[in-house]
């Protein structure tokens, strides 16, 4: 009998001003496959459905248990990651390509740096005094924790940017992880001293306001961040503090 | 004088402690990571971080704290530097709960502690089971405050290839290659870090991520600095088995409750939940009565061995053991362990609140590493390490919740001392040899795109893993060690005639990936031949044929250095600092 295989087809691209093409491969089946061990077997035996020789898919990924953020593409149409995508469960042939809401470097390796130059706007960050010892932190209570925590499980994937409709170069949208992030920070005891500019930096053109309320992020989010109540607590304190902003002028 | 410039390698967590005490101190600092740092391994650990708070009012002290250390480790740990670790941890949990790390609570709105495997004390914070993750984003989210404010250059997407020395054998800078343009480049620097993590993929399957090569490490041990412990492996008793890698499968699973067993009948077929009580073998609760589930990994992993290969209750007869948290309610589950409870749930497809998880142990951590002085620095000026990349706080094994502790303290006290051994530096001599390393590093990537042989990267490499993990892990043989030294030996012949199918000059991963397999096939010699030499049994390292600890012959660390000529390492041993603590035998199925 012959050995069970796979079929997957891969768009692939040799760099970011080359054009693309979709490669074919049949691999064999292993039990609790994912994507990211089928492209470990074409680095392995680099050959395409049509014998081939071909060379190793380009990818990025680094803790293949869907907590780094690194391999999130498009599988079957659907922004996910690549680790967490069995191919038991995927229809065949598993068609992968890149995010296309990112400039791709190669093959299915994207630019997401979009997002870290986010977090720097918005200020994502608890500006401590200094890191020599000033003794406990401030009281969180577990009711503000269960808030905190969801929303500091981000790993910066972008499949909610990757979904969204207003996310492209024509509105200039942060993107919901960007605005989760804002909601994290202004709610923490010390975090909040940034509040104003946080709010400010949302404010106007590629701000809260651009979202369509498409909904998509929340669904594609994999790590199931409350993306949707955060956007809406924020655009209601983003238009809070443009009106006190207002009224101070 | 300007500040002194520092590079700091690595991304996680010791990495990026040490240049926040870099910036903060004014210094300047460039951070090298292979991928963006956000997404470095720290990410992966999950349990907790040790500290002994004593929020639980059980009496705990750091020196309790210190003594489980040392004696976890089997003493083979230098004992000063473990001490001062764990006199400083409390102020660290401080620190990084004042960063916003969301750690779970008490009802007062106090840090909440859980107990960790090797101590009879609550003395692990947590965040949810993704406590790796939480810590490496609070020091992310400073060290982007310090980019925003031009402190800190970052250079993500970049390797290391090897550090740049002066004709005096002092480092001046590295040497690194931009993994898209594939240009090879050299940084000058009046001190290096090296906070590049474990060795998890010499292994082929392990519980570490894609990038725990070892080959920073290993490109320096062969440029003459001292790898230290390399025969100390620890092999995590629960992970779960994968086409890709092993799942950890967290110590805090068992800190909550969770019970491993296995069915007491062999070849028994019944669902999990269909075995009674009393027809099921806790034999971790049985032999350990008083640590339980809670013993140190290298215990619990040898005894899950011991009920599989010598006793045959594998699970189905296969090389798995049952990790049951069933008897658990959902609310303390989701609350405490949610984000582990998530990984099985989507990797194996059964939800482990319902069903009792399988596991069995896999790869996880390097004791070993680096050899660094009591400053961190390696025995060539100017190179220090941190983190799980140097050798100096676990001794012969590592106890859960402390890797965390130590990358972070690692950080913190190696920054400081990179930037005051720099300001002491003198100038260098000529170019402070850049020309040099960058014509031999180019030289290197010239041989190995007009290699044309037969043999691809991804094969050796897989042959690599299989030949270490079945002789140089949980139980070992001379003379399957020496089998294995010598399929190493063949592998590096081999890997001569290495055939690169993409020999392009834009983002080609598997160039990158080949250059690192030369520098893992290096190392694992370093850790199958320290394992050979060492005739004894201490923590991780298990010898049946020598099945006892010999303080007289091994309290010693283990340092092995490239010898060029022969192209192979060469060992000798260091005396332990054992001032604090008297090495006492290390029994946890005894009763005191």
């Amino acid at each position: 009998m012959a050995e069970k295989t796979i079929q997957i087809e891969i768009k692939r691209q040799s760099g970011p001003d080359a054009s693309s093409t979709w490669e074919k491969f049949e691999i064999p089946w292993k039990p609790g496959m994912n994507v990211i061990s089928a492209m470990m077997e074409i680095a392995a035996n680099p050959v395409n459905a049509s014998g081939q020789e071909t060379t190793p898919i380009a990818y990025d990924s680094n803790c293949l248990e869907e907590i780094c953020g690194s391999c999130a593409m498009v599988i079957n149409g659907k922004a996910r990651m690549a680790c967490s995508a069995l191919v038991d469960k995927l229809e065949q042939p598993i068609r992968v390509q890149p995010l296309t809401k990112f400039p791709v470097v190669r093959d299915l390796a994207v630019d997401r740096s979009v997002l870290f130059e986010n977090l720097k706007a918005v200020q994502a960050w608890v500006p401590v005094d200094g890191t020599y010892d000033l003794g406990s932190g401030p009281r969180v209570f577990p009711q503000q924790q269960e808030v905190a925590y969801p929303l500091s499980n981000c790993i910066s994937c972008c499949c909610c940017m990757e979904v969204c409709p207003q996310f492209n170069d024509a509105t200039g949208f942060v993107g919901a992880a960007t605005i989760a992030q804002v909601k994290l920070f202004n709610s923490h005891p010390s975090g909040k001293v940034l509040k104003e500019e946080r709010l400010r930096a949302l404010a106007g053109d590629g701000g809260v306001q651009e979202c369509g309320f498409a909904q998509n992020c929340v669904q594609a989010c994999p790590k199931q961040l409350p993306l949707t109540e955060a956007i809406s607590d924020i655009t209601r304190d983003v238009t809070l503090q443009v009106a006190k902003d207002f009224l101070r002028a | 004088m300007a500040a002194p410039k520092i590079i700091v390698v690595g991304g996680g967590l010791a990495g990026l402690a040490a240049v926040i005490k870099i910036a903060e101190a004014g210094g300047n600092v460039d951070l090298f990571s292979i991928v963006p740092v956000k997404r470095s391994h720290s990410v992966c650990a999950q349990g907790g971080i040790n500290a002994a708070k004593d929020l639980k009012g059980e009496g705990d002290t750091t020196w309790k704290h210190f003594d489980d250390t040392i004696y976890g480790g089997d003493f083979l740990a230098n004992q000063t530097p473990v001490k001062a670790m764990c006199e400083a941890a409390p102020a660290i949990i401080d620190l990084l709960d004042r960063m916003g790390v969301p750690f779970n609570r008490t009802p007062e709105g106090l840090l909440d502690f859980r107990r960790f495997g090797g101590t009879l004390y609550q003395r692990t914070a947590f965040a949810g089971a993704t406590t790796g993750q939480q810590l490496l984003y609070a020091l992310d989210e400073q060290v982007r405050r310090h980019e925003s404010e031009g402190k800190v250059k970052k250079y993500e997407g970049w390797e290391f290839l090897s550090a740049v020395l002066d004709s005096n054998g002092v480092a001046r800078g590295i040497c690194a290659m931009n993994l898209r343009t594939m240009e090879v480049t050299t940084f000058a620097a009046d001190a290096i870090i090296i906070a590049t993590g474990g060795i998890g993929a010499i292994f082929g399957k392990s519980t570490n991520s894609v990038v725990c090569t070892g080959s920073a490490q290993a490109a320096l041990y062969q440029q003459g600095a001292y790898y230290a412990n390399g025969e100390f492996i620890q092999v995590h008793p629960t992970a779960i088995p994968g086409e890709d890698k092993l799942r950890l499968m967290s110590e805090s699973a068992r800190g909550e409750g969770g019970r491993v067993w296995v069915p007491r009948t062999v070849g028994d077929k019944r669902a999990a939940k269909a075995i009674p009580e009393t027809e099921r073998w806790y034999f971790l609760e049985e032999w350990y009565p008083k640590y339980g589930n809670l013993v140190p990994r290298d215990v619990a992993t040898r005894a899950i061995h011991k009920v599989v290969y010598e006793h045959g209750l594998g699970i189905d007869g296969q090389p798995m053991v049952y990790l049951d948290l069933t008897h658990i309610d959902r609310a303390t589950l989701n609350r405490k362990l949610e984000g582990i409870l998530e990984i099985y749930q989507k990797f194996v497809g059964d939800d482990p609140r319902e069903v009792p998880m399988k596991i069995f142990p896999g790869m996880h951590y390097t004791m070993g590493g680096l050899w660094v002085d009591f400053n961190q620095m390696t025995n060539i000026p100017g190179v220090f390490a941190a983190g799980e990349a140097e050798y100096q706080y676990h001794g012969a094994n590592r106890l859960g919740a402390n890797s965390l502790m130590s990358c972070i303290y690692g950080g913190f006290q190696t920054g400081p001392n990179a930037i005051a051994y720099a300001k002491a530096l003198k100038a260098a001599p000529g170019d402070g040899g850049h020309a040099q390393e960058l014509a031999r590093q180019n030289d290197l990537n010239k041989q190995l795109v007009s290699s044309s042989g037969k043999e691809n990267p991804f094969r050796i490499w897989r042959e690599l893993g299989e030949t270490m993990t079945k002789n140089v892990t949980v139980i070992r043989h001379n003379k399957n060690i020496q089998q294995a030294d010598e399929k190493i030996v063949e592998l590096m012949e081999r890997y001569r005639n290495i055939n690169l199918s993409d020999k392009s000059q834009w983002a080609n991963t598997s160039f990158a990936f080949t250059r690192q397999l030369y520098n893992m096939l290096q190392i694992s010699r370093v850790v199958a031949q320290g394992a050979r030499l060492r005739d004894e049994s201490r923590g991780a390292h298990y010898k049946p044929e020598f099945p006892d600890r010999n303080d007289e012959k091994f309290l010693k660390t283990t340092k092995a250095s490239f010898a060029p000529d022969a192209n192979e390492p060469r060992f000798e041993f260091e005396a332990v600092d054992t001032q604090h603590i008297p090495p006492r035998p290390r029994r946890y199925d005894a009763a005191s």
